[in-house]
């Protein structure tokens, strides 16, 4: 380096500035496609009314399971073909993208926050608080995930919120065991035992020295659990305990399209190509940020 | 000692199985829908009811219900299922071996598929081909058996209808069966052409509960054989004059395929949990399809049965992962 300064380099955590990690993510190919997917089924999802050239939920028999543009026997206006009561496949996807994107955000987010907490007080006081934590994460584990949160949508009752929680109770732990493993190295470092030695408090070792340490594997998570939450959401909506049957919805579009799959293939071929973008997307979005954020995979 | 850690697992799982018992419990009695309402017709008389709920324990206490209900469980009597008017235990016995059948082949070709890969991959290491293989997988490592089986279904029963959509066995054929184990026995009696239809039944599903897991194993073991293929011993080896296929698979997996071991067991266990889905999809009548219907039907009983079963698996299975790595790796054995 030809500008050496000893304050940049004699601490073990040297704090990058947030213009350089965004400039390094936007560098990543990987980071800019699946980013930029994300990006524009947010503004599907916000511009939904603008958007859908059909609205989708107006039904006409007389146009239904029509296949999409350049097959026999489409209609004009329908693009990519009209279901079981003859609505529009593509404005019903394009409005789907809601309730998706909503579970994604919202469920993700909280999972993340309880686990990450969690996680934090296992990792760091150890002893009892960590035996009890991960004895609960121990039983959680013992659940197929798909089973609990059939089970707990059928208790909360249907509806987006019990969706959002049933996939908050069950997913939280993904957070939980990757925290609390991160926080355990990292209370092991010397920076932390200089924190305890100079007495520090253990609320601000803990958010202000481990947990901006921990972040970087937090992000990469939370956005590989977005893409967990797309799918479970549309797990429900096909078992049918998502939201109601009026708001339209991916899963509860395969459904149907999995009932007249031998009429009308296009109604689970397309929601199941937008299902798997999203999943894709997060998924990759979710490893460039990993290799980008990750000082150790970085170098 | 091997034997103590048998009994440390054993012990927790114990623990961990109380918990799941008393969390479903606890969880079924605070839902909003009555199952005896569900079930009588409309015109029944609340003396009818209330005589259908003592039938089924309904009427006592909760620590009452909690108790008797263990006590069963204790004695292998998980009750008598709501809407099949079936003991739990008969039910499960019937259903469990059409899920074991499916989660022990999709773990078979998920192992077979996902190691070829990883082994071909290790051999074009450093060149296009490898390029290739891991700019797949890292798009299938997203994929779910939620996607994977409606997408066979689009593939194999609409573009391409070779495979038949729904279901085990066609049920001309599903006569003259003394265990449920409809593949196994009809492999071992002979009975080739059940075994083709049973297989031909059972490809879709299993092919979308083994490609996620065949996706991970290549991912990892292919990393695990490059480090070993830069060891000495696979040097000592190469300098003998092996052939680079032999050095790879008698050399570098041997010794490489100890973690592969650990996370396919582990990933196991997301399989089984798969299948309550991809049964779902695929009306295949096994205890993930069952599953479904009983929470939907607020089966309790045998919505208690069934989660007691599923956790009971995904513990034992996770003892069997953590014993194989014990007996290979003696340093964890007294751990």
């Amino acid at each position: 380096m030809e500008h050496w300064t000893p304050t940049s380099s004699t601490t073990a955590d040297v704090e990058p500035s947030v213009p350089s990690v965004v400039a390094r993510l936007l560098r990543d190919p990987k980071v800019v496609v699946a980013g930029g997917f994300i990006v524009f089924l947010v503004v599907l999802a916000v511009a939904a009314p603008l958007i859908a050239p059909q609205d989708p939920l107006a039904q006409n028999l007389l146009t239904a399971t029509a296949p999409p543009l350049g097959f026999a026997d489409s209609e004009p206006g329908y693009w990519l073909g009209t279901d079981g009561l003859g609505r529009d496949v593509l404005s019903r996807v394009i409005f789907g993208t809601r309730v998706s994107l909503t579970v994604a955000f919202v469920a993700a987010g909280l999972a993340c926050l309880i686990g990450s907490l969690l996680g934090l007080f296992a990792g760091f006081f150890g002893e009892f608080v960590d035996g009890l934590i991960s004895r609960l994460v121990d039983i959680w584990m013992a659940f197929p995930p798909v089973l609990l949160s059939i089970l707990l949508v059928a208790v909360l009752g249907t509806g987006l919120h019990s969706v959002i929680i049933a996939i908050v109770v069950i997913d939280w732990t993904r957070f939980c065991r990757v925290v609390r493993t991160e926080t355990m190295g990292q209370a092991q470092m010397d920076y932390v035992v200089a924190a305890r030695t100079i007495g520090f408090s253990r609320r601000a070792i803990l958010f202000r020295e481990i947990l901006p340490n921990v972040v970087p594997v937090l992000i990469a998570l939370l956005t590989l659990e977005m893409g967990i939450a797309v799918v479970v959401e549309a797990i429900l909506s096909f078992v049918g305990l998502s939201v109601s049957s009026d708001t339209p919805t991916w899963g509860g579009m395969i459904a149907e399209g999995r009932q007249i799959v031998h009429e009308a293939w296009w109604v689970l071929a397309v929601p199941l190509a937008a299902l798997f973008a999203t999943v894709v997307a997060f998924n990759q979005l979710g490893d460039g940020l990993a290799r980008s954020l990750d000082p150790v995979l970085r170098r | 000692m091997l034997l103590t850690l048998v009994v440390n697992r054993l012990a927790m799982a114990l623990i961990t199985l109380a918990g799941v018992a008393i969390i479903v419990f606890v969880l079924l009695r605070v839902v909003p829908g009555d199952p005896v309402a569900m079930m009588i017709s409309p015109g029944a008389s609340a003396a009818d009811i209330a005589a259908l709920k003592a039938h089924y324990g309904l009427d006592a206490p909760l620590p009452t219900q909690f108790w008797i209900w263990l006590t069963g469980v204790v004695t292998g009597d998980f009750g008598t299922s709501i809407t099949l008017h079936l003991h739990v235990t008969d039910v499960l016995a019937s259903r469990l071996p059409a899920t074991l059948e499916l989660a022990i082949a999709a773990l078979f070709v998920a192992v077979l598929l996902g190691g070829s890969v990883a082994i071909a991959g290790t051999l074009v290491r450093r060149t296009a081909g490898e390029t290739a293989i891991d700019g797949i997988n890292s798009i299938l490592l997203a994929v779910p058996d939620f996607i994977w089986a409606l997408a066979l279904v689009l593939l194999f029963a609409v573009a391409i209808p070779i495979l038949p959509l729904t279901g085990r066995i066609d049920p001309e054929l599903a006569e003259g069966f003394t265990t449920k184990f409809y593949l196994v026995e009809s492999i071992l009696t002979g009975r080739f052409a059940v075994a083709g239809d049973i297989i031909s039944h059972m490809a879709m599903p299993t092919l979308a509960l083994a490609l996620p897991l065949a996706a991970v194993i290549v991912r990892l073991l292919k990393q695990s054989l490059k480090e070993a293929m830069l060891q000495d011993y696979v040097l000592l080896a190469r300098i003998k004059g092996f052939r680079e296929v032999r050095l790879v698979l008698q050399e570098a997996l041997r010794n490489a395929v100890g973690p592969t071991l650990a996370l396919t067991g582990v990933q196991f266990t997301f399989l089984v949990g798969g299948t309550v889905i991809v049964e779902r999809i695929f009306a295949y009548p096994g205890i993930g399809n069952l599953a479904i219907d009983a929470v939907i039907n607020r089966d309790f009983p045998l919505i208690q049965g069934l989660v007691l079963l599923f956790g009971l698996i995904f513990i034992l299975i996770n003892i069997g992962v953590d014993l194989t790595v014990a007996t290979l790796n003696p340093r964890l054995r007294h751990g």
